[in-house]
C-alpha cells in the first residue's frame, strides 16, 4: 500500500466507525477536542485499525502519544514499514 | 401518600413512531403484524410473523449516546422524549435529582449478544470486542441508556418481568412518587424482536379467547409515561392525562409457564384494595390476553368472579401483537386514551370466542362509552402477575 492508500483506509474506517465529516479529517484535528472523540473511542479506534490493517497495536506503548488525526496516519505508515521489513 | 398523575406519554410501536399513529391505528383497527419471509429459514421455528418497528431514524440520538444502545434502548429513548415533550418540562426538572427512571426490557439485546458469541465462538478471540457491546447486553441496559442521554440523576431501575416488566415499572415509579421518593419518573418498558421469542411461546404451545387461535405473535417497541405527583402538576399548570390510583404485582408459584386464575383473581383484588375501590367500581378491564389457551381461560374465569356481569373487556394484542416488556406501557397508554376520548377500542381478529372465555363481556366493536375507571393487567411467564388501576383525573 502506498502512504495516500493507508492514510485514505484510516480516514474512510474512522470515518464509518465515528460518524465523521470529511471536513474535518484534517491531519492536524486533536481527537479529543476536534473530533469530540473520547476513551471509550479510543478503544474502537484501535480495534477499528487492528481490523482493517490486520495487525495487532493494543499493547504498543506509542499509541499513549498519539493526539491527532495526523498522529495516527503515522503511527500506521511506520507499523506497517516495520512489518514489511520482518 | 400523594397522588400520582400521568402528564405525558410517547410510544414506538409496530405501527411507527409516535403516540398519534399508535392510537389512530388502533381506532382504525389496522393489524401491525407482517410477515417476515426471513424466519422460514429458521428451522423449528414454526411462526413467520412478528410486528416490527419501521420508519424511525436513530441518528436522532447523538452518536455519543447512540453506540452504547441497541434497538430496544433507542426506542425507549425516542418514547422518553416524546413523553417529555408533552409534559412541557424543563431542563432543571429533568437533570436537578427529582426526576427518576424506571424501564425494564425481558433481557438485554439478543441480537448483540448473538453477535458476540458468534464472534468469540468462530475466532476465539475477544480482540474485535467493541467497548460498547456490554452495554447493550446488561440488564440495565435501556434505563441506564435513557439516564444517560436525558441526563437523569434521580433513581434509576429497571424492573424485569417479561410481560409484566412495564406494569410493574409503571407500579414502581407510581409508588416512589406516592412516598415521596422522586417528583417525576420516565416509566415503562421496551424490547426488540428476536425470533428467541417467537419460538419461547412456540413451544409453550401457546394457542386465546379465540376458538380459533394460532398461538402468540411476538412484536417490538417502547411505551413510557411519565408520570408526576399531582402536586407538582398542578403547581406547574400541566396537563394531567389521567391517575394512577391502584397497583399490584403477585409471585404465582404453581407453575412457571402457566398463570393461575386464583393468582390473577388475587392481584387484581390486591390492586383495587391499593386503589381502595371495590370491583363494581370497574368501567373497563383491559386485559392481557396473551393468547395462551391456559392464560386466556384463568383470566377470563379470574374477570368473571371478580368484576360485575357486562363489564366490558378487550386486550390490544391482536393489534399490536405481544410487545413483550413494552406490552404493559404502550396498551396503558393506549388505556389513557380511550379514557379521554370516550372510547372502546374492540380486541382485533376476535370472532370465534372460545367457549371457555364467553364469560366475560368481551368488546367485538368500536364502541362510544364513557369510562372513569379501568383495571389493566399484564401476567408473565415465571409466574408474575400484575395490575394497574387508571382513572379518569378529576380535581378532587
Amino acid at each position: 500500500m502506498t502512504d495516500q492508500q493507508i492514510i485514505d483506509l484510516i480516514n474512510t474506517s474512522l470515518g464509518e466507525e465515528f460518524e465523521l465529516e470529511k471536513e474535518d479529517m484534517k491531519p492536524e484535528a486533536l481527537l479529543f477536542d476536534d473530533l469530540e472523540l473520547d476513551s471509550l473511542d479510543i478503544v474502537d479506534l484501535v480495534v477499528v485499525l487492528e481490523k482493517a490493517f490486520q495487525f495487532k497495536i493494543r499493547e504498543e506503548d506509542s499509541i499513549q502519544e498519539i493526539r491527532t488525526l495526523g498522529d495516527i496516519h503515522r503511527f500506521v505508515i511506520n507499523k506497517k514499514k516495520q512489518l514489511n521489513k520482518q | 401518600m400523594r397522588r400520582v398523575v400521568i402528564t405525558g406519554m410517547g410510544a414506538v410501536s409496530p405501527y411507527g413512531k409516535g403516540l398519534h399513529i399508535f392510537f389512530e391505528s388502533l381506532i382504525e383497527g389496522k393489524s401491525a403484524i407482517t410477515s417476515l419471509s426471513n424466519l422460514a429459514d429458521i428451522k423449528g421455528l414454526r411462526s413467520w410473523v412478528a410486528g416490527l418497528v419501521n420508519g424511525i431514524d436513530p441518528k436522532e440520538i447523538p452518536r455519543k449516546y447512540r453506540r452504547s444502545m441497541s434497538s430496544m434502548s433507542i426506542y425507549a429513548a425516542m418514547a422518553c422524549r416524546e413523553a417529555l415533550d408533552q409534559a412541557r418540562l424543563n431542563e432543571e426538572q429533568c437533570t436537578g435529582g427529582q426526576m427518576g427512571v424506571a424501564i425494564g426490557s425481558t433481557i438485554g439485546s439478543t441480537l448483540t449478544t448473538q453477535e458476540f458469541f458468534n464472534n468469540l465462538l468462530s475466532t476465539g478471540s475477544l480482540e474485535q470486542m467493541k467497548s460498547t457491546v456490554f452495554f447493550k447486553i446488561m440488564n440495565h441496559s435501556c434505563a441506564a441508556n435513557v439516564s444517560q442521554l436525558l441526563g437523569i440523576t434521580g433513581r434509576t431501575l429497571s424492573p424485569s418481568a417479561a410481560c409484566s416488566t412495564s406494569c410493574q415499572a409503571i407500579g414502581y415509579g407510581y409508588e416512589m412518587i406516592a412516598f415521596g421518593k422522586q417528583d417525576f419518573m420516565l416509566c415503562g418498558g421496551t424490547d426488540e424482536y428476536h425470533p428467541l421469542f417467537t419460538g419461547t411461546f412456540d413451544i409453550l404451545n401457546a394457542a386465546s379467547v379465540n376458538r380459533d387461535r394460532d398461538g402468540v405473535v411476538c412484536s417490538e417497541g417502547s411505551g413510557i409515561l411519565l408520570l408526576e405527583s399531582l402536586d407538582s402538576a398542578e403547581k406547574r399548570g400541566a396537563n394531567i392525562l389521567g391517575e394512577i390510583i391502584g397497583f399490584a404485582t403477585v409471585s404465582d408459584p404453581t407453575n412457571i409457564a402457566n398463570p393461575d386464575m386464583a393468582s390473577i383473581k388475587r392481584c387484581m383484588q390486591l390492586a383495587l384494595n391499593d386503589a381502595d375501590i371495590k370491583p363494581e367500581e370497574i368501567d373497563y378491564v383491559n386485559a392481557h390476553a396473551t393468547s395462551t389457551k391456559q392464560g386466556d381461560i384463568a383470566e377470563s374465569e379470574a374477570i368473571s368472579e371478580l368484576f360485575r356481569d357486562g363489564t366490558p373487556v378487550s386486550s390490544f394484542k391482536g393489534h399490536l401483537g405481544h410487545t413483550m416488556a413494552a406490552s404493559g406501557a404502550l396498551e396503558s397508554i393506549a388505556l389513557v386514551e380511550m379514557i379521554n376520548r370516550g372510547c372502546l377500542i374492540p380486541t382485533l381478529n376476535l370472532e370465534n370466542i372460545d367457549d371457555a372465555c364467553s364469560n366475560i363481556c368481551h368488546i367485538c366493536e368500536l364502541q362510544a362509552t364513557n369510562i372513569r375507571t379501568a383495571i389493566k393487567n399484564n401476567f408473565a411467564l415465571g409466574g408474575i402477575n400484575s395490575s394497574l388501576v387508571i382513572r379518569r383525573y378529576k380535581d378532587d
